[in-house]
This record gives structure tokens, C-alpha cells and sequence, in this order.
């Protein structure tokens, strides 16, 4: 059974060094506050999971937290390349960090395999590519019935999933809707889950029935944070930040001026700004 | 039509080959571009997917991102994405995959993932993404590209996204039963690849472009078609939808103005 806890407390009771964790969330529902706690908590050897390391990734291997890396898109979308990522493979800065690649194809297998409680998935996939070859976990399965070489991958389960949704109700049911990327299966791999939502509800009785809704038995802790998606968006609550994202390209640029960014919108912030955040943005969701 | 620059004919040449029975996986960037462009121009039935799980959408202006909730709000349905690259990509429904690269060689095989060594790389480039999937099971891939020696070379640094690979029945040899690369579109000239050797061919040049140009901009010793054609200028149409499409999606950009569009059209 799920518990409403402050987001400080959701994250101190679910993430640990040395974890692996996925923040999932794919251009929509980016968990950033919850990234942003994590970051102020100071974890250290993590292995972060995704499959599109965007802004809190950069972020977080910026603050030197991440010991590895599984990811299938290293980018800032519609931007760019994300430069403290790049600093810290191509230079070591702060750490050198591992990385294990994949295409999104695998990373969704992996992670429904899990889900399902499978060992491995298996796919069409990689055929032709390099990666296989720079990758250990990508090998080769031949189907029983049809002889027909397919990928495997192992599948990916998390100590810990972060998710953001729109909202949960007062038992802790938690709904997401929009585009709904990877986060149930995130959620379903994980030994444990923490979700933050927009808003809370009184129960969810006049929704369609054939919505995501991911039940309170499946989370272990839901954090109330408006805004909490900034610079992603909430499908029905706020807009894309997309000036944002364009503005991190310019901040991640210079070593100093990312720290003096971080001191001042993380490290000395709490997870009531993002509410600020996303005033404007309210209503082009 | 007088003016237009080699980015617009790029990219209506590259909407152009598109039709509205098309099922069409489009990348962000240039594809994005020019997908859009069929759908508001010639190909008003075709149907496009991008990664995010959005099917059918109808942006009235171009995703920054792949996963922008206007290409959810405009989409006939929005899947996850393991269903989107299990039962839409891999179950074998899309007829096109649109791509673009940093690096590309003469067989359409891309990299997208590191200039220089693996592992002390140069520059570290975000990667495959989708498209390694993307193009092997597309039926078949149409890439466009802004002519430079830096985006066309003679070898590619990684191998990210197959093509024909070292060209010929590659990709029979592989077991791969889809088309691959069949049509390559750049700022400069329309490119098919070889019905033997799958090396791509300059089959069109763009109005005012000479061989030289093609020549000049590639890292490769290009091959011309003997019947090498003009590409149709744009017409006015394509020319003005496409960049009414642009400056929508400039001012949507801008996080004050997006706020006072929504507002005038929900007034």
C-alpha cells in the first residue's frame, strides 16, 4: 500500500547509493523535482537508467552521482547534445562514468520483460549495427520454431522508478495519461516506484475505464508536487518549457557556470518552485 | 517562384516523395519538416507515427521534441512506447521510415553516436534512438541530410543504423527483408541508390545546382545518373505552407507567445 509523504522524505526512503534508478518520463512527464531531490541529497554511485537522459541526467552526472549509465538517447531533444554528459565521456569531468547503450527498441523490451517477470527480451533488432559489438548485453537467440536469429537483452529492473503523473486519488490510485511513454512498465519493473503528481483527488469515478492507472499497491510513496515536470510538461496542466531547454544548452556549455546554476535552482531551492515555474505555462498544456 | 533557399527545396523535395496511403515513422529535424509539409500539401490522408506513441498526428506547428503534447492533442491515438516499437514498428505496419544523421556514407548507412573511438570519443553524439529499428523495419527508408564533407564521408565512424551496409545483397546476407535506404534527399539533389551496387546516385539536381556543387559538398566521388533530371522548383504552395509552418512553430517556441496563442484560440 502506497503512502503520501513530502517529496523529501519519498526520496530519503526509496533511493540509496549505489542504486540503480530509472527516472522515466519520454519528452512528457519528466520527473525533475524528484530528480532535483535526489540531487540535493547528494546520492553518489548511481546507476541511472533511461531511455532519453535529457536535462536531469545531464544534471545529475554534472553533480557527479552517476557511477553508470544505461540510456538508448543521450540528447537534449530538438536541441542538441547534452554537454555535461559529453564532458564527463569525452572527459572525464567530474567522474568517468560507464555506459551501457541500447536502441529505445530494446530499452521498452527490457523493461516490459521485466515487467512481465522474464529474465531477457527478445526482439527483432540491432541487425547490422555496431552497438552489439560495443555492448556485452546485446546477444542472439535463435526462435525454436522458425530458426529466425533475434536480439536479447536482459531485462532492466530498477531498484528504484520515479515517475511524474498527473494525479493521484485519496487511496493513492495514480493516473497517467497524455503520451504515457514507458512509465507503467517502469513503475511494474521496479522493486519499488515513487510517483509525484500534479494534485490529488477524491477518487477517480467518472474516468473511462481503459485508462493508465497504476494501483496504489504498486507505488510505494506519492510526493504532491505542482509544476513538478518543469521544463517537460503535464498533459492537461502546462506546456513544454521549450525555452528552457533551449537556455540548458547555453548553461551546460561552461563547467562554472552549471555549478553557480545548480547552487542557486536546485541546492538552494525546494520542490514548492515548480509550481512558480510553470505559472505561465498554464493552459498550453 | 523566384527565391527560396537550398534548406526549402530540401525539404520539399524530401515532402514531395511522400503519399497520403503512406505510413510514415518520421525522425525529428528535417523529416519532421517535410512529412508535415505532404500532409498540409498533397498527402492530406498520410499517417504519421513519431517514437513517442502518437499515431495519425496533425501538428498545426513542428514538435521540438518528438514528444510534444501537440502531437498527442492532433493524433487519431497515442500508445505507449513499447507498443509503438513492438506491435506498429516491429509488427510490420509502417511503410516509410524518414531519417536524418550526422554522418552518412554512400550506402545510407548513418552514425549517430560518436565522432572518433567508441570509447575516447571525440564527440559524443546522442545515439540510435529508434532508428536502428526504424530502418530495418520500415518497408522502406528515405533519409535527408544537408550536403557537407562532414555529414557525407567515405566511412562512417559507427555503425549506429544500417543501410546496405558494404552495399549489393548485404542486407539479404543479414536476413533483413525490408528495402532499406531507397531514396536519399539533400540540400543540392535527389539521390537513388543503385539497383546492383546500392551506391547512391545523383538521380535529380535542384534548380541553379551543378555537379561541381554535389561534388564539392561530399566526401565520396559521387556518382550522376545518366538520366540526370531538374527537380521541379516549389511552387508557390509548397513554398508558403512551408513557411507559414516555420513561423507558426517559431512563435510556439517562445514560451510568452505560446501562452497568448492558447488564449486566443480557446477566446
Amino acid at each position: 500500500m502506497t503512502k503520501f509523504l513530502a517529496l523529501r522524505d519519498a526520496v530519503a526512503e526509496n533511493l540509496h547509493d549505489g542504486d540503480a534508478v530509472a527516472f522515466e518520463g519520454f519528452s512528457h512527464l519528466i520527473p525533475t523535482a524528484a530528480a532535483h531531490e535526489a540531487i540535493r541529497q547528494g546520492f553518489r554511485d548511481l546507476t541511472l537508467i533511461r531511455m532519453t537522459p535529457d536535462l536531469i541526467y545531464d544534471q545529475m552526472i554534472g553533480m557527479g552521482m552517476a557511477r553508470k549509465l544505461v540510456f538508448s538517447y543521450i540528447g537534449n531533444p530538438g536541441v542538441g547534445l547534452l554537454r555535461r554528459a559529453r564532458d564527463s565521456i569525452e572527459n572525464g569531468w567530474p567522474n568517468v562514468i560507464e555506459i551501457e547503450e541500447h536502441s529505445h527498441a530494446a530499452l521498452v523490451n527490457a523493461y516490459e520483460a521485466a515487467a512481465a517477470g522474464l529474465p531477457c527480451a527478445v526482439f527483432r533488432g540491432y541487425r547490422g549495427t555496431e552497438l552489439p559489438s560495443v555492448n556485452p548485453n546485446i546477444k542472439w537467440i535463435t526462435c525454436p520454431f522458425t530458426g529466425e536469429i533475434l536480439a536479447a537483452v536482459p531485462s532492466l529492473r530498477p531498484d528504484v522508478t520515479f515517475i511524474h503523473a498527473q494525479k493521484a486519488n485519496r487511496k493513492g490510485d495514480v493516473l497517467v495519461e497524455g503520451i504515457i511513454g514507458i512509465q507503467k512498465e517502469a513503475v511494474l519493473a521496479a522493486k519499488r516506484a515513487v510517483v509525484t503528481v500534479e494534485e490529488v483527488v477524491d477518487d477517480f469515478d467518472d474516468l473511462h475505464p481503459n485508462l493508465t492507472v497504476l494501483p496504489n499497491w504498486t507505488i510505494s510513496a506519492i510526493s504532491v508536487v505542482p509544476g513538478g515536470s518543469h521544463p517537460s510538461y503535464t498533459h492537461g496542466y502546462y506546456g513544454r518549457d521549450n525555452a528552457a531547454y533551449r537556455e540548458w544548452d547555453d548553461i551546460a556549455a561552461d563547467r562554472e557556470r552549471f555549478q553557480q546554476w545548480m547552487q542557486e535552482n536546485v541546492i538552494e531551492a525546494g520542490p514548492d518552485v515548480f509550481a512558480e515555474r510553470v505559472t505561465e505555462l498554464r493552459g498550453v498544456a | 517562384m523566384s527565391g527560396f533557399s537550398p534548406d526549402e527545396m530540401m525539404t520539399i523535395a524530401a515532402s514531395r516523395t511522400l503519399k497520403s496511403e503512406d505510413v510514415c515513422f518520421v525522425g525529428i529535424g528535417a523529416p519532421s519538416a517535410a512529412c508535415n509539409v505532404a500532409r498540409l500539401t498533397h498527402a492530406p490522408g498520410i499517417t504519421l507515427f513519431y517514437e513517442s506513441g502518437t499515431i495519425g498526428t496533425a501538428p498545426d506547428v513542428l514538435p521540438l521534441s518528438i514528444g510534444d503534447g501537440e502531437l498527442c492533442d492532433t493524433a487519431v491515438t497515442t500508445v505507449s512506447v513499447p507498443e509503438m516499437f513492438r506491435y506498429w514498428l516491429q509488427g510490420g505496419r509502417v511503410t516509410i521510415g524518414f531519417l536524418g544523421a550526422a554522418q552518412l556514407d554512400k550506402f545510407g548507412n548513418l552514425n549517430t553516436t560518436v565522432i572518433g573511438d567508441y570509447a575516447h570519443p571525440k564527440t559524443r553524439l546522442p545515439g540510435g534512438g529508434g532508428a536502428p529499428e526504424i530502418a530495418t523495419s520500415s518497408g522502406e527508408v528515405y533519409i535527408t541530410v544537408a550536403q557537407s564533407k562532414r555529414a557525407m564521408v567515405e566511412k562512417i565512424d559507427f555503425f549506429t543504423t544500417f543501410g546496405h551496409g558494404e552495399g549489393g545483397n548485404h542486407r539479404q546476407r543479414l536476413g533483413i527483408g525490408t528495402a532499406g535506404p531507397t531514396l536519399l534527399i539533400t540540400d543540392l539533389a535527389i539521390w537513388k541508390p543503385d539497383p546492383v551496387t546500392k551506391e547512391f546516385t545523383v538521380v535529380s539536381l535542384h534548380p541553379r545546382v551543378t555537379r561541381d556543387q554535389v561534388q564539392e559538398t561530399c566526401g565520396w566521388a559521387v556518382k550522376f545518373s545518366e538520366e540526370l533530371t531538374e527537380t521541379a522548383a516549389p511552387t508557390e504552395i509548397e513554398l508558403s505552407t512551408l513557411r507559414d509552418l516555420r513561423a507558426r512553430t517559431a512563435e510556439a517556441h517562445k514560451r510568452r507567445i505560446a501562452a497568448d496563442k492558447k488564449e486566443s484560440k480557446n477566446g
